[in-house]
């Protein structure tokens, strides 16, 4: 009884906020048709291009880690040049497992490469997140920095620069074999970033998301409604930190091999690129910069090994300049902008 | 019963500079207390130090009662002070009702949730209606804030506010920046406001001072010069000399 009256107050609280302007903010979290899209390309490369599909899983593999940095960077304002800390972390807690204590299990390391990288967010987060702009960037850039170099120290653990080779991972729910062309690794892979999507889209849409909105919009105003900033910040960046680490262990099951160039600032400035040409604060936005970075980065380094970042900057500068909002914003624009002409 | 706002003995140094001094201020339920003074007299640096904002070099801070000096922003705000800003300080890319939702949210406790959807918080959002209706922005929910002209937006500074359902509502400027043909949305508010609320406001208006003020304060160069009523204030002779005296229509940094 109780709770059909309850779903008859939502109803009936749900009727008179209809009509106020406001469904936008009622229905936000529902699904779009054009959500399907992303998936839908996703399998058809597993179909149409078998013979491209260990790259596809880097591709994958970048929209994770991406999407990881959107949370925190395009959600909650945070400017971070460090997030490849969690990257390899997570890449270093599979590869640690496997040859250091014979731990091959690819699930199983993935939480564990996940609950490390959160730990080391958590940590790293509660003491830097005092600070914001240019502190925060040096701070956060210097603590990858050190993660580079305590495992440069300690090379007789994590192989140093010459890396973890021979890692063998076990197959996949103890059945599927990791195959030569990397079928089972493609779908494996898709399979964790639509999970993680799923949950961090849930986030970015809940009273909680919209609170890392208001820290990126106006922490002054944010303090002022005491809201705990703080603590906001310190929960966001931990899960970006765990997700950020499954994107690391990802990569290392993938490759089936570990360096310590998974912490390099390269890749943290890669994943930043990556967002502002797709779009921040968009979710999908991850998706377009990866593609259309690892796409760009891979033929023109054929094209031109020497030369190809320039392609990739001479992209990032046309897109700061014409499209600030990514090209995810500028396809929105020139949407509305048809749908206008449409309707006068 | 205690004082919704007790401030004793407060100081306030920037290095040698002497912002505040010796400032001693109390406010009872329903207060309508004006701080007036020129430019540069440490009007917003009071209110910044009543916040939390800003700590205080020495002296005391209780609201209700409770000694809050050492505490932050958030814990003062959560014991029902709020405050709005001389200049503009709104979640400028989101729309109107956001800007409300999240003062809501904040006070409730609705903002720490994860696993739920911002739109299935209907409670939240009816109650953000609600305080934009009753401040007549009702029509205006749906948009953007950057979209509405200044005016409405001091508006939703206000609204804010009010979302928070405050004891003790410190206005710094309330009506600064507005055109005068406009100005009016913002005093019909501000002469509405629910008279449980103890408000200090900050104003360089005298109309507004003496048509909303039961109580003056006078803040000249950090310090309290004096402290009476409208009649009382409007006749002091120092006061006319240091400020009334002199045209002080512009806007303080």
């Amino acid at each position: 009884m109780a709770e059909s009256n309850t779903v008859r107050d939502d109803k009936a609280a749900a009727s008179s906020l209809s009509g106020r302007g406001v469904d936008f903010l009622l229905n936000r979290h529902r699904f779009k048709p054009a959500e399907a899209l992303p998936w839908i390309l996703a399998i058809a490369v597993y179909f149409f291009l078998p013979d491209r599909l260990t790259f596809g899983s880097q591709v994958l593999i970048m929209v994770l880690f991406a999407l990881s940095l959107d949370l925190i960077l395009g959600y909650a304002g945070i400017v971070t040049l460090g997030h490849a800390a969690f990257f390899g972390l997570g890449a270093y807690t599979v590869g640690l497992l496997v040859i250091r204590a014979g731990w091959n299990e690819p699930i199983s390391s993935l939480f564990a490469a996940a609950a490390v990288a959160a730990l080391a967010g958590f940590v790293s987060g509660w003491v830097l997140l005092r600070y914001r702009g240019f502190t925060l960037l040096m701070l956060t850039l210097a603590t990858a920095v050190l993660l580079m170099e305590l495992g440069n120290l300690r090379s007789d653990i994590t192989g140093g620069y010459d890396g973890l080779p021979g890692m063998v991972i076990a197959p996949l729910f103890g059945v599927f074999e990791y195959d030569l062309y990397g079928k089972t690794n493609y779908l494996y892979t898709l399979a964790v970033l639509f999970v993680v999507f799923m949950i961090v889209r849930r986030i970015v849409y809940s009273p909680f998301g919209e609170a890392l909105t208001g820290i990126r919009e106006n922490v002054r105003r944010m303090h002022a409604i005491g809201a705990p900033v703080h603590r906001h910040l310190v929960v966001a960046y931990t899960i970006a930190a765990a997700i950020a680490g499954v994107a690391g262990a990802l990569n290392a099951q993938t490759n089936a091999y570990v360096t310590l160039g998974v912490f390099e600032f390269e890749r943290s400035a890669a994943v930043m690129v990556i967002l502002i040409l797709g779009g921040t604060g968009r979710l999908y936005g991850a998706f377009v910069g990866a593609v259309i970075y690892m796409v760009l980065e891979d033929d023109l380094a054929k094209w031109s090994p020497e030369f190809w970042q320039f392609g990739v900057g001479l992209l990032l500068v046309v897109t700061v300049l014409f499209a600030r909002r990514g090209l995810l914003g500028l396809f929105e624009d020139i949407g509305r902008y048809i749908s206008k002409k449409r309707a006068s | 019963m205690a004082h919704v706002l007790e401030i004793r003995d407060l100081n306030k140094n920037f290095g040698a500079i002497q912002v505040s001094r010796n400032i001693n201020l109390t406010l009872e339920k329903g207060a309508r207390h004006a701080l007036i003074g020129p430019n540069g007299a440490g009007k917003t640096t009071l209110v910044n130090l009543i916040t939390g904002a800003l700590t205080g070099t020495s002296g005391q801070i209780l609201l209700n009662g409770e000694d809050v000096t050492k505490l932050p922003q958030a814990a003062r705000t959560r014991r029902g002070m709020a405050r709005t800003f001389q200049i503009n300080q709104l979640f400028r890319g989101l729309t109107v009702i956001e800007n409300v939702y999240l003062a809501i949210a904040e006070r409730t406790g609705a903002s720490n949730r994860l696993w739920r959807a911002a739109g299935a918080e209907r409670a939240v959002i009816a109650e953000a209606l609600q305080h934009l209706d009753s401040l007549g922005l009702g029509e205006d929910a749906g948009k953007s804030v950057n979209e509405l002209p200044y005016g409405r937006q001091r508006l939703i500074e206000i609204a804010i506010a009010l979302a928070q359902r405050p004891r003790l509502l410190l206005l710094d400027e309330p009506a600064a920046g507005v055109p005068s043909s406009e100005s009016h949305l913002i005093l019909d508010v501000i002469g509405r406001l629910d008279p449980d609320i103890a408000v200090l406001i900050i104003e360089h208006d005298m109309d507004v001072v003496f048509r909303f003020a039961k109580e003056i304060t006078v803040l000249v160069a950090g310090a309290i010069l004096t402290k009476g009523t409208p009649q009382q204030i409007a006749k002091d002779e120092q006061v006319r000399a240091v400020y009334l005296g002199q045209d002080h229509h512009e806007v303080a940094p």
